[in-house]
């Protein structure tokens, strides 16, 4: 997908000022934080699972080459074949290839965050291969040529009469020719088109939620169970997964799921948790003949071992944007890129470069509520301001605040000078600012008082002027 | 547990005062020392102390926070405990100082002896001295903000309102999202205004809805950007540091008023 992280400004003003969105976002920000809190306050057990699956995560990442090729050895042993893609141009052209290989026409994909980091669709649609998303909110924005906006609700910026809208549109022409407003309606409307084109499609392709190394299986959670028409139906199952998804056991499994669950949606357990094990075996009554896992590094590789590896234990729940009052406010489209909120802004300055994302990881007040909610506690503030960190050495940061900055620690360093001007400043805007108490516009402030006041100081001094004055005894003023 | 459970608390404090109270409000500081003094401290005001770096750190200029905090680590060496009446600047001493000095191990060892040695006020005065009430009146009702550092970094959530349910006249009503940011975030909120203004709106109207007619918290930052919101908005919601009504120093002009005609 193209970008737009270099226009993250632009991108915020047209976020607010979209009506549907801020309605879509208004009833995100209470359902989803809700129904965490009330999942988790109901599991007695679920702090210390979290300690569980962040550690149960680290040891896979410090070890990651070692399960990468025992998941190999098992998934090749139950007949099925592993790929490894460097590059997402590498994954593309793999996914190509074995789509080319059985003369696919049409691939059902169930949805996959990876798909989307390579860009898979415009790629198959150039092949000739039509992508058929089958999560209904993948569904939704295939239809409306939009980018997800959100890693587990991709169409959750959208409000039902969109939805209705569009169904309307693409549906008539398939002899739907009633615009439905009812959710279930839509739903049931959707199912129905959706059915005859996962009998016809050749390729099923699949995200994963986790690599299991000790069976060689692929995990994937939905609540639709598209997933297990998408690699139950096609004769060619392709699994497209992230390197850092490969965890030791079924055991490790069961404790992330019960993290994951909980922490997206508020429920216990996902509608459908799949596990694909190899190709179908000789009696099965059912399942793709052919079996391929793509795994994807994609620059992920480059992390381990240094600061920022914390970011790959994300197991991709959502919480930390659905918990995030930045996210909150612009939805997920204005992060320009695949993945969005805070996770979107530690990962995509990694993946397409920190010179094209640099605003990410600076739009946050570091409220720290993403780390709070983290399944696996990665600390996201701390990894956002070490973006910072690295954009400030590279001199990425704007020039104005910059030298902003340098003057004003160069003033910080001087404590006496630092006295001085301060009480200079306290002076002037308690002097002109005592008739309102306040300034409705101040000269260098801005970006403050466009939307706000800016309280003025009372007479009388700064507090170490005052404390000077009456020689350190305590005053009353 | 109550102070008598404990082995002598620190006596001899130090308070940072932080530049933002010493700048614009520093009735917040006064506050501060009553309320140590009253529980029994004696309260010293280090003179070379600034700023605890945060603008630099949060910018990513590590070079400029590591100078700041060691000017900070060598004005605060020697007291028992060093108080902010701050989450954000006490949790920057508390948990970041440290972090800061991964090469230089005597200037670690420093830095996780002031951090250990950090409170926030209201956590102070709670869980260490084991304040549980203060004298003090105030006549209305108030809301209370949690300040993201302080109760994210540091814990403090019940503290403040154990204290306020002390103060003569004073109702408390909870907002929908008391911990939810207000969109300060130190030069968060100049660097992107809009998306600043949307969360202080929604912040705003939050308030509005409990119709309290004060607005308290423990950062003198969030509360000089919900006060501004609040009065370009029209809406006449007092905004006060936690520590001035405990202090029994409510009685002054709040935050953007004017000071009464003398």
């Amino acid at each position: 997908m193209q970008s737009t992280a270099h226009d993250f400004k632009d991108n915020v003003g047209t976020a607010l000022a979209d009506p549907n969105l801020q309605d879509s976002l208004a009833k995100l920000k209470v359902g989803f934080s809700e129904r965490r809190r009330q999942a988790a306050e109901r599991l007695p057990e679920f702090e210390a699972l979290r300690d569980r699956a962040r550690d149960i995560k680290n040891h896979a990442l410090a070890n990651l080459d070692f399960y990468l090729e025992e998941f190999e050895r098992k998934v090749i042993a139950l007949g099925g074949h592993v790929h490894w893609a460097p590059t997402a141009d590498d994954a593309r052209r793999i996914i190509g290839d074995l789509c080319k290989s059985v003369g696919a026409r049409t691939v059902a994909k169930s949805k996959s965050m990876v798909a989307e980091e390579i860009a898979l669709n415009e790629h198959l649609e150039a092949l000739g291969i039509a992508p058929i998303e089958t999560d209904l909110g993948e569904y939704i924005i295939q239809l409306r040529h939009e980018p997800p906006s959100h890693i587990i609700a991709p169409a959750v910026h959208l409000t039902k009469d969109q939805v209705a809208d569009t169904f309307f549109e693409h549906h008539a022409p398939l002899g739907f020719t009633k615009r439905l407003t009812e959710r279930n309606d839509l739903v049931a409307e959707a199912r129905h088109v959706l059915r005859q084109k996962f009998l016809d499609a050749d390729v099923g392709l699949t995200g994963a939620n986790f690599l299991v190394a000790e069976t060689g299986s692929s995990m994937l959670v939905t609540n639709e169970g598209n997933a297990d028409l998408s690699n139950t139906l096609p004769k060619m199952h392709i699994v497209l997964a992230s390197i850092e998804k490969v965890i030791p056991t079924l055991e490790d499994a069961a404790v992330l799921l019960r993290v994951l669950a909980r922490s997206a949606t508020g429920q216990e357990s996902s509608a459908y948790t799949t596990l694909n094990t190899g190709p179908k075996r000789e009696g099965d009554l059912d399942g793709p003949s052919a079996y391929h896992v793509v795994l994807l590094d994609n620059g992920r590789s480059s992390v381990l071992g240094t600061k920022m590896q914390d970011m790959l234990r994300c197991i991709r729940c959502g919480a930390c944007m659905n918990h995030c009052p930045v996210y909150g406010a612009i939805g997920g489209h204005a992060y320009g890129w695949v993945y969005p909120g805070p996770i979107g802004a530690v990962l995509t300055p990694q993946l397409i470069g920190v010179e094209e994302a640099g605003d990410l990881p600076n739009a946050s007040t570091f409220c720290g509520r993403c780390e709070s909610v983290c399944p696996v506690r990665i600390p996201l503030p701390s990894l956002m301001r070490h973006w910072r960190e690295r954009e400030f050495e590279r001199h990425l940061t704007p020039r104005a605040v910059r030298q902003g900055l340098a003057l004003w620690s160069w003033l910080a360093r001087r404590p006496r000078l630092y006295r001085w001007t301060t009480q200079i400043a306290n002076r002037l805007l308690s002097t002109f600012g005592r008739a309102e108490g306040r300034y409705r516009s101040l000269p260098l402030a801005g970006g403050w008082t466009r939307f706000r006041d800016f309280p003025a100081p009372p007479a009388g001094g700064t507090f170490h002027a005052q404390w000077a004055r009456h020689g350190g005894a305590r005053v009353r003023p | 547990m109550s102070a008598a459970d404990r082995p002598s608390p620190p006596r001899r404090v130090a308070l940072f005062v932080t530049c933002l109270v010493d700048l614009f409000r520093p009735a917040v500081g006064f506050a501060a020392v009553k309320l140590l003094e009253d529980a029994g401290c004696t309260v010293e005001i280090p003179p070379l102390q600034v700023c605890c770096g945060q603008p630099a750190y949060n910018s990513g200029d590590r070079a400029s926070t590591r100078a700041i905090a060691a000017q900070v680590i060598d004005a605060f060496e020697g007291f028992e405990a060093v108080v902010a009446p701050s989450g954000s600047c006490g949790g920057m001493l508390a948990h970041h100082y440290p972090g800061l000095f991964d090469d230089d191990p005597a200037m670690k060892a420093r830095a996780e002896n002031l951090a250990r040695r950090s409170y926030e006020l209201m956590s102070f005065l709670v869980d260490v001295l084991g304040v549980d009430k203060v004298t003090a009146r105030y006549d209305g009702i108030a809301t209370y903000h949690d300040s993201c550092s302080g109760l994210r970094e540091l814990g403090v959530k019940e503290q403040p309102r154990r204290l306020l349910r002390s103060v003569q006249g004073l109702r408390l009503k909870e907002m929908q999202t008391p911990e939810v940011c207000c969109g300060f975030g130190g030069t968060f909120c100049v660097k992107y205004p809009e998306i600043s203004n949307a969360m202080v709106g929604e912040k705003s109207a939050d308030i509005a809805a409990t119709e309290a007619d004060t607005l308290l918290a423990g950062d003198l930052g969030c509360l000089m950007n919900m006060a501004g919101k609040l009065q370009r908005e029209g809406k006449r919601v007092r905004v006060r540091h936690v520590a001035e009504v405990l202090a029994d120093m409510g009685g002054q002009a709040a935050i953007g008023e004017p000071e009464a005609k003398r």
